[in-house]
């Protein structure tokens, strides 16, 4: 899956910078634990951007594309951060069976947001998921740990607009 | 050294007898058999990942296929590296990469040196489309002033990669995403531009498709040449005329000065010239500004600037030694300052309808004519167009040179006349020993005996050279001076760290971005990597370069007599306030991220 790089501003803070350094020197000089460094980072910030990447790289003395490179490859990497209502999506294979697709697609479009991806003001966030064990009320989507079932599309995009109006 | 192990195994029914160790793709070329390759780049991409050398392994009467670049022999092995099934899986290989690869072969600019293209001919695969499915999308990457990424003729071999890694220490290319979407990029998705490269080139060399590729300025060129208000003039870089015959299926190494000049005369230049006249007036500042430094511990160790690429690589990775860095410009800018002033006086001549072209065995010198931090003429660039070997040759080829009648030619006074210390700029250790040359005679006001000229400490393909140079002083004296040579940038990165540390003292450094010098820089004739992983292509150009300054009337760069009337008559002597002003620059830090 290709990721998209994020382009809200980074509000990284001294305290959040100063925890990813004491993880940086922990690691004494080994290279090799550079994922454990990114999932620490992205414990701290939730999420992978630029500066933080940066950091990475110099902290740890490794190519800022190595950096990237990895956290493009894993998909338990984020190039963006979580939004105020972190829309996820089920296409899991009963979600799947039943349409989850065309919702996934209605919802990526009404935010203008792909997988993986926080719309610019920051208010929403989009994923894909495998099955969260409510294959029942299949197609679902939850929203911040709450389930919506039985969707269509069109159900689906009421539900993010009537969020978007709030 | 311990006695080696002896390995036995059978290939295609052939005993063979290699070290325990040896690659089975090794092991067969001591057979005479030929497993072909495309990801594989000899010590530098070992990763087995495309799948085309593979051959059958037989154990217990099974048969596995298995990668021959990366797997070892062992004792009893037997292998068959032609069967049916390995051809047909060669095949079948070849025709998934065609699957996701844009077949623009016609009008590509690697049609007929492209190690894919070759590949499918050699295995007759007939049906490029069997395949055909998903097709990955993606943007072209023209950001950089010297290089095209166009990842539709990616083949995901990782050579650019392993090059700009582990031979230049740059990485600042490398694989993003995965599966389908795997794709070659920089971080962030950022164009070359906007990352810490050095414009070298070496991952145009290493690419066996057209994926990478120079920007062709041939255009600018042909319409400068047919603009009858412009004065077109060319210089030619030392490495140029070992490199160009290649284009004309020449063996690597033919020294063409003579064919080259004709070729450029009948393309239309108005003045044909010679870097190497350029490069003698490079040592004439650089030997006496390390004099003046060396002298003054001014900034030691002095390290050389003609390389574009070694100076891109020092603003961005280590700025912060940026003194260090000569600041005479490079033999091409030295060229184009003197074309503009001196050149276009004498001849009456507008600076602004002088149209100064070079042909370069280098990229990063289309990089280098771009920067304005100190041009001989206000708004003016001292270069105009640069061109690799391979556009040069591309031109005449399209021209309808034919290069196999072309007469002898000779360059046109007075930029015409190089010294033998000019020529071996080309190959590493060139510009220290044409600097010694100068310095040690200058210094000791002694001429050195003709067979004390060549300075052997200081040649050879090695990524690092070091030698204690001793020069006698008139005051009876001996100044012994610390030189080091580095070529490829992981070998700078290394000098650069013991400059820093202060492990190391020298006097004088001599670097070139790319591993060899510039007979094997980022523009020349593209060999493959079946050629490169068995030849040393750097140490025959080199040979022949020395062989040129072996043959040249004048060898030294003070002794050519163009090199002394241009002071005489127009620069006063070297390093004076007009030299300083033309033929010296700035640089400028650089920000990695």
């Amino acid at each position: 899956m290709h990721k998209n790089v994020s382009k809200i501003p980074f509000k990284g803070t001294p305290e959040q910078k100063e925890k990813l350094m004491a993880v940086i020197a922990g690691t004494n000089g080994d290279k090799s634990l550079l994922m454990h460094v990114m999932q620490e980072a992205q414990e701290i910030y939730g999420y992978l951007p630029y500066e933080v990447q940066v950091m990475i790289a110099e902290g740890m003395d490794v190519p800022l594309e190595k950096v990237f490179g990895v956290a493009t490859f894993y998909a338990q990497f984020a190039l963006s951060p979580k939004g105020e209502y972190d829309v996820s999506i089920c296409l899991g294979t009963a979600c799947y069976v039943r349409g989850a697709q065309a919702v996934f697609d209605e919802v990526s479009k009404t935010l203008g947001i792909g997988a993986g991806e926080c719309t610019p003001d920051g208010k929403f966030s989009l994923d894909a998921c495998r099955c969260v064990g409510a294959c029942g009320l299949a197609p679902v989507m939850m929203i911040n740990g709450e389930v919506y079932g039985r969707l269509t599309p069109e159900k689906a995009k009421e539900i993010i607009e009537s969020i978007a109006a709030k | 050294m311990s006695e080696e192990k002896l390995v036995n195994l059978k290939i295609n029914g052939i005993d063979v007898s290699v070290p325990e160790g040896t690659t089975v793709l090794l092991a067969a070329r001591k057979a005479g058999i030929r497993i072909p390759t495309l990801c594989w780049l000899k010590d530098i991409n070992e990763i087995g990942a495309c799948r085309i050398c593979v051959v059958e392994n037989e154990v217990k009467g099974a048969r596995k296929l298995i990668a021959a670049c990366t797997f070892p022999v062992s004792e009893g092995m037997v292998i068959y590296t032609n069967s049916p099934k390995v051809i047909e899986s060669r095949k079948t290989t070849l025709q998934l990469l065609l699957s996701n690869h844009k077949m623009e072969c016609l009008s590509c600019v690697r049609s007929g040196n492209c190690e894919l293209q070759a590949l499918c001919k050699e295995y007759g695969v007939e049906d490029a489309h069997r395949f055909d499915g998903f097709r990955s999308t993606w943007a072209i990457d023209d950001s950089a002033p010297h290089m095209y990424r166009d990842n539709e003729k990616c083949i995901l071999c990782r050579r650019c990669v392993a090059v700009c890694s582990k031979t230049q220490a740059c990485s600042v290319i490398g694989a993003n995403d995965r599966g389908i979407d795997t794709h070659i990029a920089c971080a962030f998705e950022r164009g070359l531009a906007d990352v810490a490269c050095v414009s070298c080139g070496q991952c145009i060399v290493a690419c066996p498709t057209g994926a990478l590729s120079e920007k062709d300025d041939t255009q600018k060129v042909f319409d400068a040449l047919n603009d009858p208000k412009k004065h077109v003039i060319i210089q030619t870089a030392p490495s140029v005329r070992v490199q160009l015959g290649e284009e004309f299926g020449m063996p690597i190494g033919s020294l063409v000065t003579g064919k080259m000049v004709s070729s450029l005369r009948m393309l239309g230049f108005e003045k044909v010239f010679d870097t190497n006249f350029a490069a003698d007036m490079t040592i004439m500042e650089e030997a006496t500004e390390f004099l003046k430094r060396y002298k003054e511990k001014d900034n030691l160790p002095m390290t050389t600037s003609c390389s574009p690429g070694w100076v891109k690589y020092i603003e961005y990775y280590y700025p912060e030694l940026l003194p260090h860095v000569s600041s005479t410009k490079s033999p091409q800018g030295i060229f184009g300052s003197i074309a503009k002033t001196y050149y276009a006086e004498k001849m009456g001549w507008d600076p602004a309808d002088v149209f100064c072209v070079s042909a370069m065995p280098c990229t990063a010198k289309k990089f280098e004519a771009q920067r304005y931090e100190h041009t001989a003429v206000k708004g003016l660039p001292d270069i105009d167009a640069v061109l690799t070997t391979r556009e040069l040759g591309r031109m005449i080829r399209k021209m309808g040179i034919m290069w196999d009648e072309l007469p002898e030619g000779e360059f046109d006074a007075p930029f015409g006349l190089g010294s033998g210390a000019g020529t071996i700029f080309g190959a590493t250790g060139g510009v220290m020993e044409a600097a010694l040359r100068t310095a040690y005679e200058v210094v000791s006001g002694q001429k050195l005996p003709d067979d004390k000229l060549d300075f052997t400490a200081v040649r050879g393909t090695q990524g690092i050279k070091e030698a204690d140079i001793d020069i006698p002083t008139p005051e009876g004296e001996t100044l012994t001076i610390h030189v080091a040579v580095a070529s490829g940038l992981v070998n700078a990165k290394q000098i650069l760290e013991w400059i820093k540390s202060g492990e190391k003292n020298y006097d004088f450094v001599e670097i070139m971005a790319c591993p060899g010098g510039c007979v094997n820089g980022g523009g020349q004739p593209i060999q493959p990597a079946d050629v490169r992983n068995f030849t040393d292509i750097r140490k025959i150009r080199a040979e022949a370069l020395y062989r040129d300054d072996l043959g040249l009337p004048i060898r030294r760069s003070h002794e050519n007599p163009d090199v002394t009337a241009m002071y005489e008559g127009f620069f006063g002597e070297p390093g004076s306030e007009k030299a300083e002003e033309i033929m010296h620059t700035v640089y400028i830090p650089r920000k990695q991220y």
